[in-house]
């Protein structure tokens, strides 16, 4: 716990003090070569620039650790505000997508292991390396092209507010969703396979095979609850990768998240909203690692004790 | 992480004794012919592509960013796969795409391995604190997710092709780094490093003479992986309008430009999205096969 919030400090710090290294300073950034003097430093003041760095960067993460993210450059706004609601959007979608993926990318790799070296196997091996390979604005356009153009079933856009039914809501969000689980499923799946064959050459699997256990026996009994920690490592940290993989995945379909508030802010070069959604995410990733490791020693007490 | 390091052990004893030249390349030929079908089938694909981007010039009549006819014009004997949102020659972009897209992830790739592969190599060899430092470094950079880092890099910085290179370079050497050091320790360690220190080599030998050419087989593996990863990631942040600015033929932004038409049920745009995704599934065919391989020494025995 104690190293999760170290290194989230010293990120803190780098997405701080990144800004610092601007050539000139924010101000001359905002308004440019052609502004005067003046216009400069009451712009720096509006900006508490004129405060030394230290003071600023202590002032930056006390307000944001007390929900002030401070206002946008763009337009005025409380970032907070404009974060609120498209961070439940963005962890709506990804929950959905984990909803589907995981069980999905579970019952694959078990499938898999058990035919192994069958044609089913070698069919999702190579199914899943290509997905692995597609870009996700492919994957997310040939989804649209099937689904919303082809055989008109999904519409192509993804525009949710918070007046929306969740069912409408879910209906809307299922085209992204399915996108984002092409793009995880593969190595979640791999993984899975990869841990289940892993342990198959164990001894003990070997008696339960001796012993005349049917195969979905011996896999699902012996060899899957000690394949937990890996799989379980795996899962998390694709979920932190859903997080963050939302990013294009919501520009295709124009869905209000974070992403599409992030890359909208680097176009607008709005530093302190890119600030704020980069700390967000990092968090966001930064804790779910964790996670992937308590659980997978939870899982497995036998890390409990290194040697 | 553990296959690559097994794969240097499997390797190592190859490496050691310098094969004789002629062998060398009757080997070489003998694995070709001997790669299943999916590796021959990425290396068809990575040799058209390389043909591509070398002659694109003489490839097609038109001019990269040249203006040729109407907008958005349908697949016909002139313009094979039509024109884009601009009018320019759809065919002609794809082409020069390849020079431009497949070049610079070529170029970001070869950037993160020297930084990477050095650091990790000096972090293996002199240990102590610099490996400390640069270890702790490398964790930190790895916390903040790569898209995020680069975005927030690239509002700071400016979208420009070399800064580019270097923000996606230095993003990615993180993980040469811990690939190249965890490998070369197991090289560090052994009789003929020692030697080659109590001879009093100098760095620049041992870590050239001594430990490179024993970390090169899971490096090679790893820097198609990397390339492709690169590869995505680039073209991903191009998609997002951040990545090569136009009028730069590329890939990402011709489909994000042309995205409109997939509306009328047109696939062009899919086109040069399919270009990046068969790329990166030929280079990910070859890196399995040669994993494969060389990972294969061990099973097999």
């Amino acid at each position: 716990m104690a190293l999760g919030l170290i290194v989230l400090f010293v990120v803190s710090l780098i997405i701080f003090l990144g800004v610092e290294l601007l050539p000139g300073d924010l101000a001359q950034a905002m308004l440019g070569q052609q502004a005067t003097e003046e216009t400069l430093a009451a712009f720096r003041k509006e900006l508490r620039l004129d405060l030394p760095m230290h003071t600023r960067y202590l002032e930056w993460l006390f307000n944001i650790l007390h929900g002030d993210f401070g206002r946008s450059l763009a337009n005025g706004r409380e970032i907070s505000e404009l974060i609120g609601v498209r961070l439940g959007n963005t962890l709506f979608l990804a929950l959905f997508s984990a909803l589907i993926a995981v069980p999905l990318s579970l019952t694959l790799g078990i499938l898999a292991a058990m035919y192994r070296n069958s044609f089913f196997d070698r069919a999702v091996n190579i199914l899943t390396l290509s997905s692995i390979s597609f870009p996700e604005f492919f994957i997310a356009y040939i989804l649209i092209f099937v689904f919303s153009i082809k055989l008109g079933w999904m519409p192509s856009l993804s525009n949710v507010s918070t007046e929306t039914p969740i069912g409408e809501r879910l209906f809307v969000s299922l085209m992204p969703a399915l996108t984002l689980t092409l793009v995880v499923v593969a190595h979640m799946m791999r993984m899975t396979r990869a841990a289940i064959i892993n342990l198959l050459a164990s001894s003990y699997i070997e008696m339960a095979n001796l012993k005349g256990l049917s195969r979905a026996r011996v896999i699902l009994r012996h060899a899957l609850p000690n394949a937990w920690a890996p799989i379980i490592n795996v899962i998390v940290i694709n979920l932190a990768y859903l997080i963050v993989g939302v990013v294009i995945v919501e520009v295709v379909f124009v869905y209000p998240g974070l992403g599409q508030l992030i890359v909208d802010s680097v176009q607008k070069r709005d530093i302190p909203v890119v600030q704020a959604c980069s700390l967000i995410f990092a968090a966001t990733y930064i804790m779910l690692n964790l996670t992937a490791d308590i659980l997978s020693i939870i899982t497995n007490p036998r890390l409990l004790h290194p040697k | 992480m553990n296959d690559p390091v097994n794969t240097a052990n499997a390797e190592s004893a190859d490496f050691v004794a310098p094969p004789v030249k002629p062998g060398k390349w009757a080997n070489v030929t003998g694995a070709l012919r001997k790669a299943p079908w999916s590796a021959k089938f990425g290396m068809l694909v990575i040799t058209l592509y390389v043909l591509a981007a070398l002659f694109a010039p003489l490839l097609t009549p038109y001019g990269e960013s040249e203006i040729v006819g109407e907008l958005f014009l349908p697949w016909d004997d002139t313009f094979i796969l039509g024109t884009d949102n601009l009018g320019r020659d759809m065919a002609t972009r794809l082409l020069y795409g390849a020079r431009n897209t497949v070049g610079i992830a070529f170029v970001t790739t070869c950037v993160a391995f020297l930084i990477g592969g050095i650091g990790g190599m000096l972090a293996a060899i002199l240990g102590g604190w610099i490996d400390q430092a640069l270890s702790r470094l490398v964790d930190v950079l790895m916390a903040i997710p790569q898209l995020i880092f680069a975005l927030l890099l690239l509002t700071i910085f400016g979208t420009s092709i070399p800064v580019l290179i270097v923000i996606i370079a230095v993003l990615d050497s993180t993980r040469v780094f811990r690939l190249a050091r965890a490998v070369s320790h197991n090289v560090v360690v052994t009789d003929f490093v020692e030697a080659a220190r109590l001879r009093g080599e100098n760095l620049a030998w041992i870590s050239l003479r001594e430990v490179l050419p024993n970390i090169m087989p899971p490096l090679v593996a790893e820097f198609g992986l990397r390339f492709c990863f690169v590869f995505l990631l680039i073209s991903g942040l191009s998609f997002l309008g951040l990545g090569l600015q136009p009028p730069t033929a590329d890939w990402g932004s011709m489909v994000r430009d042309n995205a409109t038409l997939i509306t009328y049920g047109d696939i062009t745009p899919l086109l040069p999205a399919g270009a990046i995704a068969l790329l990166t599934v030929g280079v990910n065919f070859v890196v399995d096969w040669f994993l494969h391989k060389s990972s294969g020494l061990r099973d097999g025995q």
